[in-house]
């Protein structure tokens, strides 16, 4: 490919569209990990392992089902189920002792977890390359803006504004929302008007691993799922979730759409570097707004 | 650690224990020396994130990026160009201390995870870039079979050369923590804002702390390639950083010795358990919680208060 092909406006749309889809990925995960930032200080490295179970379990949801339609929206819809319940058990088994100690215990936790879920995930999926199929009607490109569009990355396009505005209206409307928003902003308080501080948490914990299950099952069709694709987007989530604002929600999805989109951009630039522009961008960003785009809960 | 844990008494057994490494290697299989050189550079990488860690208070979260720079600086200078040895030896750790008051230029201006969150992002910054510069660095492959002169080219060479190069390193972090300058350090890393109230200048002093930790990462890097003949782009991945993290809190960070041992931990659980099964992680990981919920203060913080006369460092505002 010569610069002067792949310059084109339909290169760089089409381009634009793929970083955009990558960004909902990003977003859907990262909102998870803000959800639980802002709620409980605690910035969970055990988050991609959880969104590797996701891809996992999907994969085997999908499998049980011959790899028809019906399994991919099953795989959907239980596998950040799974992802929600494992994090429930670990967190009433073990991480809701800790709430009262040191904040970089806290943070040892989740990297003992990460290793611990990393290791199990190898003894019940092995160390093989998996891949799931999406349904037909999700497979191929379309054409758009004069070159070629994967249609599962136009699904990606729809899902993630859904899944913000699921999230704005359960944290908005919901009651249970509300006292989690109180509980970041002030949980002594919380606690003070009779609200149990420890359940609320849980309930945070489980909503953003869910999350992050989500985003296991929805990239699934589109990566080979594997071993290490929990470290490849944990730092990732970091990064987006201090671009954004710590335990800012809105501030994660401005942060996955500069990640998303710089690395987009990049790959079509320079593809040798693709990787160094997201971080670039955030090391620009973080010097000029340390404390990141929007506001953040902290 | 206000008091000295060091002092005339504890210091013979410290002798002791130089001089029963000095005699091993011809006592030992070739395994062994190889693990305990490995444990002598994670030993003195991990002292040297305690620093800043225990000493320093800042979430110093990307250590690994200044041991993998000074790592690859040293292997570029042997495999690329005709400088001789010593200029390698001399020039990569200061590169990886000029890269740390770089790094350190920016993050000192944030606090706690903001702090931690920049330097994952500039750190991660150099690995891409190492990862992905096939000409210079290898890429993902790295560099093996870096040439070493023939004073290091047996293992037992390097042993001796690594033990005395670490044990000087060590000494000097000791001299460090116990000057006025670690004295501040501590107090610093206590309450900041009484520090900046009578006059000291904290900024400064985090930096210099920074500068300090990663110039010996950097010498730890330098006596990984005597060791080792080769680096990777792991040697700077965020996954090593959070390793060596965790040594200084296994250990006991507010202990003088406790990373080291921490490290130590590290090396014999990853070799030993590794032989038995390839789920070493798991173990680790199950380790680490049972840690966390009966040790809080690290092997040795809890080692010195169940038996040592003196008692590990103050914990009353930690680092919280």
């Amino acid at each position: 490919m010569d610069s002067g092909y792949i310059l084109t406006f339909a290169a760089l749309s089409s381009q634009f569209l793929v970083g955009l889809s990558r960004a909902m990925i990003l977003f859907i995960v990262c909102s998870g990990m803000s959800f639980v930032l802002g709620v409980l200080r605690v910035p969970n490295v055990a988050h991609g392992s959880l969104y590797m179970i996701g891809a996992f379990s999907a994969f085997s949801i999908s499998t049980l089902f011959g790899g028809s339609s019906t399994g991919f929206w099953l795989a959907l819809i239980i596998s950040p189920l799974v992802v929600a319940l494992v994090s429930l058990i670990a967190e009433r088994a073990l991480f809701c002792h800790l709430y009262e100690r040191e904040h970089l215990m806290l943070l040892l936790f989740t990297f003992a977890l990460m290793l611990i879920l990393g290791d199990l995930v190898k003894l019940t999926w092995g160390a093989d390359y998996r891949s799931i199929m999406a349904p037909p009607f999700l497979r191929g490109s379309i054409p758009i803006f004069g070159s070629s569009f994967p249609r599962y990355n136009l699904f990606l396009l729809i899902v993630g504004p859904v899944v913000a505005i699921s999230l704005y209206l359960f944290t908005n409307k919901t009651k249970i929302g509300k006292i989690a928003r109180a509980a970041a902003v002030d949980r002594e308080m919380v606690g003070a008007v009779g609200i149990n501080v420890s359940w609320v948490f849980a309930a945070a914990f489980v909503i953003g691993c869910y999350l992050a299950g989500l985003g296991g099952a929805l990239v699934a069709p589109m990566v080979s799922i594997t071993l290490g694709m929990d470290h490849d987007i944990i730092i990732e989530a970091f990064l987006i979730v201090t671009i954004g604002g710590l335990g800012n929600m809105w501030g994660a999805l401005v942060g996955s759409l500069i990640f998303g989109i710089t690395q987009a951009f990049g790959v079509l630039f320079w593809p040798q570097f693709a990787i160094v522009f997201p971080y670039l961008a955030v090391v620009i960003i973080l010097i000029l707004r340390p404390t990141g785009m929007l506001k953040s809960v902290w | 650690m206000g008091r000295t844990i060091l002092n005339w008494k504890s210091f013979l057994p410290l002798l002791a224990i130089f001089l029963i490494l000095l005699i091993l290697p011809p006592l030992l299989p070739r395994f062994y020396t190889y693990i305990i050189a490995l444990m002598f550079v994670t030993g003195l990488l991990a002292m040297s994130l305690n620093i800043v860690v225990g000493h320093g208070g800042l979430f110093q979260f990307h250590h690994a990026a200044f041991y993998g720079a000074s790592a690859y600086t040293f292997a570029l200078i042997l495999t690329k160009t005709s400088l001789p040895l010593w200029i390698g030896f001399i020039a990569a750790p200061i590169v990886a201390a000029v890269i740390g008051l770089v790094i350190g230029l920016f993050c000192v201006r944030l606090t706690r995870l903001y702090f931690g969150m920049l330097q994952i992002s500039l750190g991660s910054l150099i690995w891409a870039i190492v990862f992905r510069w096939y000409h210079f660095t290898g890429g993902d492959d790295g560099i093996h079979g870096i040439p070493m002169p023939p004073f290091l080219s047996s293992l037992t060479s390097s042993y001796y050369f690594i033990l005395i190069v670490m044990a000087i390193c060590l000494a000097v972090i000791y001299l460090i923590f116990k000057s006025p300058f670690g004295t501040t350090l501590l107090a610093i890393r206590d309450n900041p804002q009484r520090c900046e109230a009578v006059g000291i200048n904290v900024r400064r002093h985090q930096l210099a702390a920074i500068v300090i930790a990663t110039f010996f990462a950097g010498m730890a890097g330098v006596l990984f390639v005597v060791l080792e003949r080769s680096v990777f782009p792991d040697l700077l991945f965020w996954v090593l950083s959070l390793e060596i993290f965790i040594m200084c809190l296994l250990g006991g960070w507010f202990t003088f010795l406790g990373p080291f041992l921490g490290a130590a931990i590290m090396v014999s659980l990853r070799t030993f358990v590794g032989i038995y099964t390839e789920y070493w992680t798991l173990i680790l990981g199950i380790i680490l919680i049972l840690l966390i919920f009966f040790l809080p203060e690290g092997v040795m913080g809890f080692l010195l208060e169940k038996f040592g006369s003196q008692v590990a460092g103050p914990r009353e505002r930690g680092i919280e």
